[in-house]
């Protein structure tokens, strides 16, 4: 064992795929001793209700975070280039998840 | 078949009262335990447990005559609780002990649904059905726990150790027998306790084994549950779990 353990439990990032076809989606956090046990705290935090079908569970510190400085040069040049939206064509009927 | 009717509803209450007094056990940890993801865990399985013995409790006090009420049941009634003495065992705020009782009373009740599921009795059968994935989740955190706190640091696994010790006294008699189960096994009702043991007794001890805990050996054996004879520590827990419906009979919310 290290010398002290800390006396608390790491943080995770959970992300659940609420069913088959969609991708998993971040629903919150929470604390955990280690990967296992944070599966099954989000189990019963996050899916009490039929939430999901499968979940996901990352520590919070391996998770690289754009900064909220640098948002202009990050994302602002987007907001001009029409043409990377797909408004100009329609989208046929009974297609869902587009 | 008035006889048989008598057994089934004593048989339904021992397995209706172990799940309630388990659940409000549990319960006591609400708000208490180490983190509050582990709160919400505990009110989990509680009210899993609480769901069984709602379902349990209900179908005995049909079969009563006159008829009562699961509330009647667990409210009202001050003695002839049927539960085995390992579910009413104060933790005394001790996480390890509430985990070692949990590890070996859903270990029981896993085996003890699955083979309840093929009873002749279908109600017994339908609540065991349902319950089995309920009670194998119970296990599968109870284990997780012992694993971590057995194999984890000097003081934990001492204090593991400990809570096995504590606990064991009381395993023994969830695998006895009496002659009202004899009589219900016999008619493909209920199932006999002493099938039990092996499993049950097989998959606590891998768990203690990759725990690096030792399996105790008991020196005293607690029993009696089943007849009504309890520890004074069923009293403390009858009254907080009894104490607002007595004072205010017949409320409703």
């Amino acid at each position: 064992m290290t010398a002290t353990p800390s006396r608390e439990w790491p943080l995770w990032e959970v992300f659940v795929r609420a069913r088959r076809g969609l991708s998993h989606g971040h629903v919150g956090s929470l604390h955990a001793p280690d990967a296992a046990m944070a599966l099954r705290n989000a189990r019963d935090l996050y899916t009490r209700r039929q939430e999901g079908v499968s979940i996901w569970v990352v520590p919070a510190d391996s998770i690289s975070a754009t900064s909220p400085d640098e948002k202009d040069a990050f994302f602002d040049p987007a907001a001009d280039k029409t043409y990377r939206h797909p408004t100009f064509y329609s989208v046929p009927e009974g297609v869902e998840h587009l | 078949m008035i006889a048989v009717q008598q057994d089934v509803t004593t048989y339904a209450l021992r397995l209706g009262d172990d799940a309630l007094v388990l659940a409000q056990r549990l319960g006591e940890w609400v708000a208490s335990a180490p983190q509050l993801e582990e709160d919400v865990a505990m009110a989990n399985i509680g009210l899993d447990l609480l769901g069984q013995a709602r379902s349990l409790l209900s179908y005995a006090g049909s079969l009563l005559e006159p008829v009562r009420t699961e509330d009647d049941l667990a409210y009202l009634r001050e003695r002839d609780w049927q539960n085995a003495q390992l579910v009413e065992l104060a933790d005394d705020g001790d996480f390890g002990r509430c985990m070692a009782r949990l590890l070996v009373f859903s270990a029981w009740q896993c085996e003890l649904y699955a083979a309840l599921a093929a009873s002749r009795n279908q109600t017994l059968a339908a609540v065991a059905g349902k319950a089995a994935k309920e009670v194998d989740y119970h296990r599968d955190h109870a284990t997780q726990w012992v694993l971590r706190l057995g194999d984890g640091t000097a003081e934990s696994h001492t204090r593991m150790q400990d809570a096995l010790y504590a606990v064991w006294p009381y395993v023994d008699e969830v695998f006895e027998s009496d002659d009202l189960v004899t009589r219900l096994v016999a008619d493909g009702i209920a199932v006999d306790p002493a099938s039990l043991r092996e499993p049950v007794l097989d998959y606590v001890a891998d768990v203690v084994e990759r725990a690096t805990l030792t399996l105790p050996t008991p020196t005293v054996r607690h029993s009696g549950g089943r007849r009504g004879v309890h520890t004074e520590q069923l009293g403390y827990l009858l009254a907080e779990l009894q104490h607002v419906a007595r004072s205010h009979p017949g409320a409703t919310w």
